[in-house]
């Protein structure tokens, strides 16, 4: 029988690590993601795994550098802060090609910023953040049923393509207590880990992991090998939500907490008459690039609504490629948007005032 | 017939990159002999670092992971709680270790994780062209001391085997150095027993070898063999900080 349980969102996501098969877990304290050390420090060692408070955010995934490489399912969090101290051993990670999870619940910044939640970081999961040409996979789940479900499928991502792949999770849905049904049982990907350092056992060749080629053709067959994967992901890998996007007067582009939002938003307008659509990405990256250019074939305008300053509204117009309108929405500071200021801008937009 | 000497097991091949006169070569070849005599082949991970020695993982036959500047404690810490069983080592230079690593070697010894690292303390940034390293000495010329450590501004050199010895995760810790035959072979002793305090699953080990840099130092190898005596060997005291009465 599946488990329907009532839980905080952070405590989803250890959750879902534990059955996930994941046993390593490397941490530092940050806001809003404690929940999730709390939790793996008691939960770990009742499954007979390893947690780690590291000293600090460099250690830890540097720590899980180290555990991935010697073939281990590993689980590092944080938040905005703290994922910028991160970026160094991701990087390392990308070039080395080896599996790691990274949960980041995002509060708002530039700096220490405060300890409300943001979408202030999707420039650097989606375009970089590290140093180097390449990607992170970048998951934004909206509810806790999907911090369970994505994060159980990060782990199969990162092993099947051997790269970092983030949860991109707000401060909101962290610290927000929903129903969530557990599976009684994970059949987790089945990754080939013959590269893993195991130790020999005198029975086969060495293994080394590394992320250092001084030769350039080396490093450009790399970055090609690289590339190749990420293109692989792009035609593979795409997910997102659409909804009432046939006939609407105007599609909004949402992820995550504001998606939410959204959604209240979409039936405040019906009730006065407009039809609003919305295209939701699972996955920040890949974008869902060509779900989007299809619905510039078939609405006037699109209105990209964030909790930050307009960050992915750049991927939406580069999808839309000029084509039509693209709007933008947000707050910052840690502001949510109301309903009734998302569902004004809409009007405004529309050419719709109030009568 | 018996051989007197041969090329140890865990050593690979080919012909090392490091400049004439340095200290690496021999400690390569040192820690392979005492991996060997201890049968660990097999069931070692090695942690290679940033600097002369990142690609050390070419020149040994087991297996190895290239960390990032600084963090190789961190990355071996990763390994030993995934195997525990495993025999875990990292090989860091001074500029790793005593600069921009010094979170990640002492948070690793405070805790006394179980692995073994080797401390390579030559004065200086060797791969960027000889840059004063937080182990200079007062006075020593570098690209970045032109005109010597000067204390009033660059401050004093740190003693790494010193500060770790006050940590009670930190079991072994011993400084030594490979300038010549006696001193190899004390060094060699120092090392296998590292080892074996990290297979008795005591805590942290740790052995800083005071090794010469004749190409940033200026100096001809046999000339760079004299500084060290003379110089480093006056401010790095050699001897056991901690864990001499162990038996393992």
């Amino acid at each position: 029988m599946p488990e329907k349980v009532l839980m905080k969102g952070n405590e989803v996501i250890a959750e879902a690590a534990i059955r996930a098969g994941c046993r390593h877990y490397f941490g530092y304290p940050i806001t809003p993601q404690s929940e999730i050390a709390n939790y793996l420090a008691w939960r770990m060692p009742a499954v007979g795994g390893v947690f780690l408070q590291a000293e600090s955010e460099i250690a830890a995934i540097n720590m899980v550098y180290g555990a991935s490489g010697a073939g281990a399912r590993v689980l590092t969090t944080s938040s905005s802060p703290g994922i910028s101290l991160k970026q160094e051993g991701i990087s390392y990670i990308a070039g080395a090609e080896i599996p790691a999870v990274i949960v980041n619940v995002m509060r708002c910044g530039p700096g220490l910023g405060g300890i409300m939640p943001a979408q202030s970081d999707y420039f650097q999961a989606v375009k970089g953040g590290g140093h180097g040409d390449y990607r992170n996979i970048a998951l934004a789940p909206y509810n806790a049923q999907e911090l369970y479900e994505l994060t159980v499928k990060a782990f199969d991502l990162a092993d099947k393509y051997r790269m970092t792949v983030m949860i991109m999770a707000d401060g909101a849905l962290g610290q927000m207590m929903e129903t969530v049904e557990f599976r009684d049982e994970e059949k987790p990907f089945e990754a080939d880990k013959s590269w893993a350092t195991t130790g020999t056992g005198m029975k086969r060749k060495k293994n080394y992991i590394t992320s250092i080629y001084i030769d350039p053709e080396e490093l450009e067959k790399l970055n090609n090998r690289l590339q190749a994967k990420y293109r692989t992901i792009e035609e593979n890998e795409v997910m997102y939500e659409e909804r009432d996007c046939e006939g609407a007067e105007i599609v909004v582009c949402a992820f995550g907490l504001a998606a939410r939002i959204v959604r209240n938003v979409m039936d405040m307008a019906a009730a006065e008459g407009i039809k609003v659509g919305l295209l939701r990405p699972v996955t920040l990256w890949p974008f869902p690039v060509k779900a989007i250019s299809d619905i510039a074939e078939k609405t006037d305008v699109l209105l990209s609504v964030e909790l930050n300053a307009g960050q992915m509204v750049e991927d939406v117009r580069l999808a839309v490629n000029g084509r039509k309108p693209v709007h933008f929405y947000g707050r910052t500071g840690g502001i949510l948007p109301t309903q009734n200021e998302i569902l004004e801008e809409i009007k405004r937009i529309l050419g719709r005032g109030n009568k | 017939m018996m051989p007197v000497m041969q090329s140890p097991r865990s050593l690979e091949k080919p012909t090392m990159h490091y400049c004439p006169g340095c200290s690496h070569g021999i400690a390569h070849r040192v820690v392979a002999e005492v991996i060997d005599e201890l049968g660990l082949e097999g069931n070692t991970i090695g942690v290679s670092s940033v600097g002369c020695s990142y690609n050390n993982y070419l020149y040994f036959t087991f297996d190895m992971q290239q960390a990032a500047h600084g963090r190789a404690p961190a990355v071996a810490t990763g390994i030993k709680r995934v195997h525990p069983e495993r025999t875990v080592f990292t090989y860091q230079g001074d500029g790793d270790l005593a600069a921009i690593g010094t979170a990640e070697i002492i948070h690793a010894a405070a805790r006394g994780e179980k692995i073994t690292t080797i401390f390579i303390n030559n004065t200086t940034y060797g791969m960027t062209s000889g840059q004063m390293a937080p182990t200079t000495l007062a006075g020593q010329v570098t690209t970045t001391s032109p005109a010597g450590r000067n204390t009033s501004t660059q401050g004093y050199p740190i003693r790494m085997s010193e500060v770790l010895a006050q940590l009670e995760g930190a079991v072994f810790i011993e400084r030594v150095s490979m300038h010549d035959v006696n001193h190899i072979i004390q060094a060699k002793r120092a090392i296998k027993k590292a080892f074996r305090v990290q297979m008795a699953g005591l805590g942290f080990s740790m052995v800083e070898v005071l090794s010469t840099c004749p190409t940033n130092w200026g100096l001809t190898p046999i000339k760079a063999v004299g500084w060290l005596e003379k110089n480093m060997m006056e401010y790095y005291k050699l001897g056991n900080l901690k864990g001499k009465d162990l038996e393992v």
